[in-house]
């Protein structure tokens, strides 16, 4: 029995009076990879957003409903300490410019001002940095700049980063849009080994990506989130027409 | 046809060479001004220029180190002022782009930017000198406000630039506004920003008009904020308009130093700026 870590209650988000997500009503089960797909517009980043309250950081942003992270309303916290629960990694690449990369790894720690022992740190940063398979890739250039690495490597440096917090859910805004094929597939991996100790939900532009890599797949459309099932089933046997009008291109 | 495109080409090479022409005439007065400053000044300038103080006429060996002092302390309490707060109110311009606030704080720096100095001085002079007294710190308070449009624009402009991306960054870690700020956005922007400061500082030293009534000028050394003290470029504006050779060469010698001082800040400005700049 699959436990639920991740439930949205009649959650509505908004820019201004611009209605973008209405109604979105979905339970996200623990240890799982769900993927959010759609056309673009439909909301879907918005809502991963609103999961550890980065939409309201957007001036005229605001949202009702419920998000519940174990059964506790997300709204009802304090956002600071949702998001140390809920680790998010960008579209774009976004390692801190001015931190090393090992600071990089740990500056959930290092700006928030929690100090940790030198062999913890060393602990954290090798952990963290092996478990997105950039380890020993970077291990000799710790020191440097975390811009010096390459676009995929970035990528997975902000993964590591978001992992080292030890989150319970790891949000993907689209994570693999800006990188080539062969960074790609090595994100794509390692969302198979993300899985074990997290819950990964993914927005995504591509439907093979969704495919590929998740479990359960939702399908959202000019805010409302249309159909949500197994990723085999919303591929195969969609219920809606809408989605497989998606599925087989029909509009994109 | 074939007329037409050497006409052409020949309107765009003379449009160039009048642009190479008149950008080359922009350097002239700078360099005309250091010739004709480090020429008539450089040969006043010894030791004992730097470390004498006021001499009366006719006696040899005056020297500029009480106003060399003075303009260092004025400087001083003056940036202590106008840094934090104009950096702080950069950042504020920055994070909040379209407040009520922001736009009238943003309009009152432009405005205060274009307020002649002398009118600053003016209004140093009514606020603090009338009921306290001539004094330096009054001269600090007076260069502050010339000091804070450029900090405020530098930080503002420096962070704005930023991406956006940074901040979220930072902010789905769960690091709080003021750490976000702190720890992440100032140090990318800190090179824009350290310029920001160097500039007002070397737009600053060389100010006379808000020191005439504030500072005031004195004739000995002197490291009481409370009481008049003497600047660089009012001992220069005092000692040229003697009738008086010596004191006139005085003024040039204190003239080659003030420029020298600018120009040294500047480049190190642009040192600075390289060394520190985070790559994005």
């Amino acid at each position: 029995m699959e436990s639920t870590i991740v439930k949205s209650v009649d959650y509505n988000a908004y820019f201004g009076d611009n209605h973008v997500v209405k109604n979105v009503n979905i339970e996200i089960p623990k240890n799982n990879v769900v993927a959010v797909m759609g056309p673009s517009g439909c909301g879907k980043t918005t809502f991963l957003r609103g999961i550890n309250r980065m939409h309201e950081l957007i001036p005229g942003a605001t949202a009702k409903g419920k998000i519940l992270l174990n059964g506790e309303d997300v709204m009802e916290m304090h956002p600071i300490f949702v998001r140390l629960k809920i680790g998010m990694v960008f579209q774009r690449p976004n390692p801190f410019p001015n931190l090393s990369i090992y600071d990089n790894v740990i500056a959930g720690y290092k700006l928030n001002g929690i100090k940790l022992p030198k062999a913890e740190k060393d602990r954290i940063v090798e952990h963290s940095l092996t478990r997105v398979a950039l380890w020993k890739e970077v291990k000799d250039s710790l020191t440097k700049k975390g811009s010096f690495l390459s676009g995929g490597q970035q990528q997975r440096l902000c993964i590591a980063r978001a992992v080292a917090m030890e989150p319970e859910v790891l949000l993907f805004d689209e994570p693999t849009s800006a990188l080539d094929p062969i960074s790609t597939s090595t994100v794509e991996e390692l969302f198979h080994e993300l899985k074990k100790n997290y819950t990964l939900i993914i927005v995504t532009h591509n439907m093979q990506q969704a495919a590929r890599v998740s479990d359960k797949t939702a399908f959202f459309y000019m805010g409302e989130l249309v159909e949500y099932d197994n990723t085999k089933k919303m591929f195969t046997n969609p219920s809606d027409i809408r989605t497989q009008n998606y599925i087989t291109g029909r509009f994109s | 046809m074939d007329a037409h495109i050497k006409y052409r080409i020949g309107k765009s090479s003379a449009f160039q060479i009048v642009t190479i022409l008149f950008a080359a005439a922009c350097v002239v007065p700078l360099l005309a001004i250091l010739y004709y400053i480090i020429s008539a000044g450089i040969s006043k300038v010894d030791w004992n220029f730097i470390t004498n103080v006021e001499k009366p006429v006719g006696e040899v060996g005056g020297g500029i180190a009480h106003a060399l002092v003075g303009s260092m302390l004025i400087i001083l309490g003056a940036s202590v002022i106008a840094i934090p707060l104009g950096i702080l109110c950069g950042i504020f311009l920055s994070e909040n782009k379209k407040s009520r606030l922001a736009y009238w704080s943003r309009l009152s720096v432009d405005i205060l930017q274009g307020v002649p100095s002398i009118v600053i001085g003016i209004v140093a002079y009514i606020w603090i000198v009338k009921p306290l007294g001539y004094s330096a710190i009054s001269g600090s308070i007076a260069l502050s406000i010339m000091m804070l449009p450029i900090i405020i624009r530098s930080t503002e402009e420096t962070l704005k630039m930023l991406p956006d991306s940074l901040r979220e960054a930072a902010f789905a870690l769960g690091v709080p506004f003021h750490r976000v700020i702190l720890k992440v956005i100032v140090p990318c922007g800190i090179s824009g920003i350290l310029s920001g400061v160097m500039l007002s500082i070397a737009r600053i030293a060389g100010e006379t008009a808000p020191l005439l009534f504030t500072a005031f000028g004195y004739q000995f050394l002197s490291t009481n904020m409370a009481k008049p003290m003497e600047t660089l470029p009012h001992l220069i504006f005092k000692y040229a308009i003697t009738p008086y050779k010596d004191w006139q060469d005085l003024a040039w010698g204190a003239s080659c130093i003030l420029l020298l001082w600018v120009l040294l800040l500047n480049i190190f400005t642009k040192l600075i700026t390289r060394r520190w700049k985070v790559q994005l």
